[in-house]
């Protein structure tokens, strides 16, 4: 009997043991190739800068590549449910991918932070978007600071040009509603496509309105072709771009035609340059020595940034789930859902973040600065 | 809207059109000749531009690695049919497998030019081999297939191409120093000089080409070609290798118009299939057949492009490629349908 009796209770201790040590698992479907390749490689490159415990934990990152595809982004957060068992998915990079993926995370009950810009992943709330979270900042956030920017400055009339694609008709509406609230008139709204080899018919429509202002809404280095366009035709009014431009390859192209540009930004842009006193300084800096200690100088940008913060919402969350509930279980990931809902003052790369049932950003006005282009550099504005 | 904008538009659609004139004479000409509708053309366009933007940062285009594996490939190809008893062209073969890709290489890699028209030359030599070694690969084992059969492999070699430019390249884009900084003033109109070169280098070309098939001899072999295959391999005419002349001058075609417009806007690793698909549209106002008509068929496609982006910017692809629906309707009321099926 106590032969047997030993074994066995050897055994049972193993498999509570087993269970009680079970690692946290992470799901992360990102676009590292593809068209939004120049924002999911630096992700990809930060998730490799997560914690690799967490209270304790070990924690497993599973890292696929969606190929800004929505269909591979289906069955990559799919896979990761059902073979992986995870207990929470991070990403998709684009706004469609991230929207497909409700689906399946809401019908499996796993928390998802998404990466993804549009306000429509968390927006109207509702009983699936209840499981997923965002990190970046609403683009509504971000029209209103150049609103303000521009009524602060004495525009009155803004011509808009963007992308003939969700991003520039996203832009256009809520820009719309800001320019509204700032009484700011819109007189010329033109599109053009990112593969555009000329914009001159935009350009001297826009000249010919006569605007205070010129607002570009388009991404990366495609952008920057009606800036070099009206300098060419010799504009001379202010020039506003989007977050989208936020990296160094728009520099690089727009060369001296975007000097004197401003564009909202999130905080770590420029993080160097903050005030002592700005709350996200400290952690913008964090992340900026982590990311440029593993890829070389200079190398940071604002969309690896965004994981960063995801990264860092799961942080601050997992160790309240942990007390509920052993990673793997359903259990478990409600309350991570929970936790992740009561996220108070985390300060992340881009601001700082405050859960509430219906906002599952958390982001406020911390969460973007303006930054003017001055000798082939961004300059905070204070 | 006043006589100002109207001219400078018209000035923005005389540029434009001339560049996808010339996409529409080498859709034209490889069409006539080979049967095949080329859709990769484009593709030629973006490689010429960013190679040559990728000569002036100093470094060496992957283009060239790209060259020399495909010269290899098609040197196996050729020895291999040799070996199985075909009769191999071994002079031609050569030339573009290893004299021209040698030259191209020394050119890139010994010589290093700095000079504008030195980078250039290396970007001419760079991609106009690509032409042939991609026929010779791709299509002339399948040269006697229907017309669609060949659209289908250009699709898959379109895909192919932009792939691959993703990976040279990246995903951003470049820009390349212009040719002429110079700016007139011809009437009140502000005229770059860039756009200057545009329009003559196309003309040049164009006069070029109109002499070269009417007069010369290998050009009247691949008009022979192009009107009746069986005919011309009756008389004589290796109709094998009309298929590598038209391929290689639809690449050194394709690697001006990089050139052309690099310096004018921003290029991208996909930039090329718009345009070739904007030539392609001015082709088919010529029924992918007549060089006049579809040179006319560009201009009209870059005065519709202008103005429509002046009107309604977020509809000017709609109205482009609309064009095709009455041009088809016209010529499929006017034309009696030929199928040269041999």
């Amino acid at each position: 009997m106590k032969f047997f009796f030993k074994p066995l209770l050897i055994a049972a201790l193993c498999a509570t043991a087993a269970a009680a040590w079970a690692d946290v698992n992470v799901g992360v479907t990102l676009s590292a190739t593809g068209p939004a390749a120049s924002l999911g490689i630096p992700e990809k490159n930060t998730i490799a800068l997560m914690p690799k415990t967490i209270g304790g934990q070990k924690i497993n990152y599973i890292v696929l590549d969606d190929a800004s595809d929505t269909t591979a982004a289906v069955a990559n957060t799919r896979k990761l449910i059902a073979e992986n068992k995870v207990d929470i998915v991070l990403g998709s990079t684009t706004t469609p991918n991230s929207l497909a993926m409700i689906d399946v995370v809401s019908e499996a009950k796993t928390p998802m932070i998404s990466i993804a810009a549009s306000a429509r992943i968390v927006e109207p709330m509702d009983a699936k978007k209840q499981w997923v979270f965002k990190t970046p900042q609403n683009d509504i956030m971000m029209s209103l600071a150049i609103a303000e920017h521009m009524a602060a400055s004495g525009v009155k009339t803004v011509a808009f040009i963007g992308f003939s694609d969700a991003y520039g008709e996203g832009w256009s509406q809520e820009f719309a509603k800001a320019a509204e609230l700032k009484k700011l008139k819109i007189v010329a709204n033109e599109r053009y496509a990112r593969t555009d080899t000329s914009v001159t018919g935009q350009a001297l429509k826009i000249m010919a309105a006569k605007a205070d202002a010129v607002l570009v809404a388009g991404s990366g280095t495609p952008a920057a072709l009606p800036q070099k366009t009206l300098k060419e035709r010799g504009y001379t009014g202010k020039m506003y771009q989007t977050h989208g431009v936020a990296n160094a390859d728009f520099l690089r192209v727009g060369g001296k035609d975007v000097e004197g540009t401003f564009l909202p930004a999130g905080p770590v842009l420029v993080a160097e340059q903050l005030p002592a006193s700005h709350p996200v300084k400290k952690s913008a800096l964090a992340y900026v020595t982590a990311y440029e200690a593993a890829n070389g100088k200079n190398s940071v940008s604002t969309f690896g940034a965004h994981a960063w913060d995801a990264g860092l919402l799961m942080t601050s969350a997992v160790p309240v789930a942990l007390k509920k509930a052993q990673p793997g279980t359903p259990e478990f990931r409600a309350a991570l859902r929970d936790a992740l809902e009561q996220v108070k003052e985390v300060s992340g790369a881009h601001g700082v973040f405050n859960m509430t049932a219906n906002d599952h950003l958390g982001l406020d006005q911390r969460a973007r600065v303006m930054v003017k282009i001055e000798n082939g550099a961004w300059k905070y504005q204070p | 809207m006043d006589l100002q904008i109207a001219l400078l538009l018209g000035q923005d659609g005389i540029v434009n059109g001339a560049v996808y004139g010339l996409m529409a004479l080498a859709l034209v000409l490889v069409f006539s000749v080979t049967r095949v509708i080329f859709i990769p053309q484009g593709e030629f366009v973006a490689f010429g531009a960013l190679s040559m933007a990728v000569l002036q940062a100093g470094r060496v285009p992957a283009t060239l690695w790209l060259l020399l594996a495909l010269a290899a490939m098609v040197l196996v190809v050729e020895f291999w049919r040799w070996k199985r008893g075909a009769v191999v062209d071994w002079a031609s073969a050569l030339a573009w497998c290893v004299v021209l890709p040698l030259a191209a290489a020394a050119l890139v890699l010994l010589l290093k030019p700095t000079s504008m028209a030195g980078q250039a030359l290396a970007t001419l030599l760079l991609i106009m081999p690509l032409g042939p070694l991609l026929y010779r690969l791709a299509y002339r084992p399948l040269a006697s297939a229907n017309v669609l059969m060949l659209l289908i492999v250009s699709v898959a070699l379109h895909g192919v191409l932009v792939g691959l430019g993703l990976l040279f390249f990246g995903a951003e884009g470049y820009r390349t120093t212009a040719f002429s900084e110079e700016r007139f003033d011809i009437g009140g109109i502000p005229v770059g000089g860039q756009s200057l070169v545009v329009v003559g280098v196309t003309l040049l070309l164009v006069i070029a080409m109109f002499l070269f098939f009417g007069r010369s001899m290998i050009g009247k072999a691949l008009r022979a070609t192009a009107i009746n295959r069986v005919g011309a391999r009756l008389s004589g005419i290796p109709t094998e290798l009309s298929g590598d002349l038209s391929f290689a001058l639809a690449a050194l075609i394709g690697a001006v118009s990089g050139l052309l417009i690099a310096p004018l806007t921003t290029v991208y690793y996909d930039t090329g299939f718009l345009i070739g698909l904007k030539g392609f549209v001015a082709a088919i106002v010529g029924g992918l057949a007549s060089y006049p008509l579809a040179l006319a068929g560009a201009l009209l496609v870059g005065q519709l492009e202008a103005f429509a982006s002046f009107w309604a910017s977020p509809f000017k692809e709609v109205l482009v490629f609309t064009l095709i629906i009455p041009v088809l309707w016209w010529r499929s009321l006017h034309s009696h349908h030929v199928e040269d099926e041999e």
